[in-house]
């Protein structure tokens, strides 16, 4: 039983990292019906400015809450300027194009972020620096429960609340969810198409930026090409949940976490990454709409 | 209307020969290909002469993938997974039969003849995985069907790490090595060969009446479903011959080489040459197996690895430059100006 809550709360935290990232990946399809494959090499770019940021700014290890926000903020700036430019420069001349151009853009764009990772970062994993260690686990009867966990799993649920405000409550919010609809008549209503796209974007990649830092936080070996395997598993939780429906991909991030938890402690550790292909390919094969599907009709 | 614009277009280029003449320049090719390796082999610098067998490996892989890719207009990224089932497969098959009969692979003609045998039986594992593959998944389209291939593959490269029998994570050392020069051209020949030669029969055409319009086709009656997975058994088949010829020349093999990085390798080969002609897949197998080399002893003074950064800046710069390749869907012949004389002069 002790066993089971630890699974829990160790699957919650994952999938609440997860979260953060699918919240990317399916805003962007939702206003592109593009998968952007960048996407997990900006959560590594998030864990990276985390990591220099936190040695820059905080270079006596002293840590404190503060220096976690701080830091989570710097990492959210940054990685929204690069999903901005990313979409300025790489995805903005194929707007147009076939959707198969715009996913090969994609998959160069995460290839050459993963890759010039390795030549600024250096291809060797590093350990991020404990910027909030709080001392000890808290224990309730036998259930050991690390702090960070809590932390993590609060910080990204106050996240996903401000961006369920900025989606349904803002002007801008608003603006989004016309674009996702029709990009042609939100143009003709006088919404400024291109910059709500951009803003998608950055406010995608500043997601990432913060799920990369509270990842270094939980899980302190970042390298180059961490974001490559949680990048494909978030989409996978993405379409879980109904690719475009910003709800359900915070419900197919948990429920994946908690499945891989579940997967990993009780019965084929080894099988880890291969579970969330599996769920894919059965949830696009029996319900390719994913669990909450967003209405749509298609037309010859 | 465009569809069968395209598809006159196709039977117009087909210029009617006997069967002796068509097949002639093969078969000289094939004829060079055993003489150079029967007297050129062993004067060549062994460094020079894997850059040749990857190559001729790289050409049989960029070309079946683009009879998906490109000539069916699928987006399969799941291509290393279908290289490692025929490269363990045939690996398995040849290291398991000398370990049983050494005196059976002893004898070279016996020993050719296994490793002919093995690498086949490879490919036909390949091709039913990709039918497995294919079967459900092309239902699906686009960017769905791309992240569900990669899925396999990954899939397939988890499983190969968890099967003990052919090394696990540790690989599998000792692959006799067997691809000489003359079989993997021999291979790349025949890669060409079917593939070019598929293109121009009907189960071809439904392959590319797919690609340009598949709402369209349906409705001539092309079972567009069937199409896919008989582009996608193709394909796996000779990326399974490129797997064992890979494996056989390498004499290890380890699951980690088949991740998706591989996969992408051969994708941008396709897309550099262009998704849709086979002659520009061989010369960007060729362009950029070559590149590859040059930049590693680049590396080699620089401690810099540049290979992938520059890879993705030729996918992200021809994507936004000249999206359908440097040839696009045309043959490299079409581009001399003797055939456009000649074919305007045909048509009134």
């Amino acid at each position: 039983m002790i066993e089971f809550l630890q699974h829990i709360i160790n699957g919650m935290s994952v999938g609440s990292i997860y979260a953060l990232i699918a919240l990317g990946y399916t805003m962007v399809f939702g206003i592109l019906q593009l998968i952007n494959f960048a996407h997990g090499d900006i959560y590594m770019l998030g864990a990276f400015v985390g990591f220099f940021g936190s040695r820059y700014f905080f270079p006596g290890g002293n840590s404190s809450f503060v220096a976690l926000v701080t830091i989570m903020l710097l990492a959210m700036g940054v990685c929204s300027i690069v999903g901005f430019a990313i979409e300025r420069i790489a995805y903005r001349p194929l707007r147009k194009a076939r959707r198969i151009n715009a996913l090969i853009t994609a998959v160069g764009v995460s290839m050459f972020l993963e890759f010039s990772g390795q030549l600024f970062f250096g291809s060797d994993p590093k350990f991020f620096p404990q910027i909030y260690a709080p001392t000890a686990d808290w224990s309730i009867g036998a259930l050991k429960i690390n702090p960070l966990q809590i932390i993590v799993l609060l910080i990204s649920l106050t996240l996903m609340v401000i961006l369920q405000y900025i989606i349904f409550r803002t002007r801008f919010g608003r603006a989004m969810r016309a674009v996702s609809f029709n990009h042609d008549l939100a143009g003709l209503m006088g919404i400024p198409v291109d910059r709500v796209i951009s803003f998608t974007f950055m406010l995608g990649s500043a997601l990432a930026g913060a799920g990369g830092v509270l990842v270094g936080l939980v899980y302190p070996k970042i390298e180059p090409l961490m974001g490559v395997m949680p990048g494909l598993k978030c989409f996978v939780a993405a379409v879980l949940g109904g690719i475009g429906n910003v709800a359900g991909a915070v419900v197919g991030a948990l429920f994946l976490g908690l499945a891989e938890e579940f997967l990993v402690g009780y019965w084929l550790s080894t099988y880890r990454d291969a579970l969330a292909f599996a769920i894919l390919i059965l949830i696009l094969l029996f319900k390719p709409t994913g669990l909450f599907p967003v209405q749509t009709t298609e037309k010859v | 209307m465009e569809l069968s614009h395209k598809l006159l277009a196709i039977e117009k280029m087909q210029v009617k020969r006997s069967g002796l003449t068509r097949n002639l320049p093969w078969l000289v090719a094939l004829a060079v290909v055993w003489t150079i390796s029967g007297f050129a082999t062993p004067l060549v610098n062994a460094y020079y002469f894997s850059i040749v067998i990857y190559v001729g490996i790289n050409v049989v892989l960029a070309v079946s993938l683009n009879l998906v890719n490109g000539f069916t207009g699928q987006f399969s990224m799941g291509h290393a997974g279908f290289m490692a089932i025929g490269g363990y497969t045939s690996a398995f098959l040849t290291t398991s039969l000398r370990s049983f009969y050494p005196t059976l692979m002893s004898h070279p003609f016996a020993e050719q003849g296994i490793f002919i045998g093995a690498l086949i039986i490879g490919a036909l594992v390949a091709s039913v995985a990709g039918y497995l593959v294919g079967l459900p998944s092309l239902r699906l389209k686009g960017d769905y069907l791309a992240i569900v291939t990669l899925g396999f593959g990954e899939i397939i490269r988890v499983f190969l790490l968890n099967i003990e029998a052919i090394g696990g994570a540790r690989g599998m050392p000792g692959i006799p090595s067997l691809s000489s020069f003359g079989w993997v051209y021999t291979f790349a020949l025949i890669t060409v060969f079917v593939i070019a030669r598929l293109t121009v029969t009907p189960i071809g055409r439904e392959f590319l009446g797919v690609r340009e319009d598949e709402i369209a086709s349906e409705a001539m009656g092309v079972n567009t479903t069937q199409a896919k997975v008989r582009a996608f058994v193709i394909g796996a088949f000779f990326a399974g011959i490129g797997g064992g010829l890979f494996a056989h020349f390498l004499s290890y093999l380890n699951p980690s080489t088949f991740d998706f990085n591989k996969s992408f390798d051969i994708i941008i080969m396709v897309v550099l040459g262009g998704m849709g002609t086979i002659t520009g897949s061989v010369i960007a197998a060729c362009l950029l197996t070559v590149l590859r080399e040059g930049l590693r002893s680049l590396q080699e003074i620089t401690h810099i690895d540049f290979r992938m950064i520059i890879y993705s800046m030729i996918l992200i710069l021809m994507m936004i430059l000249r999206p359908n390749g440097l040839f696009g869907t045309k043959e490299i012949w079409e581009f001399l100006p003797f055939r456009n004389f000649k074919q305007k002069k045909k048509s009134p």
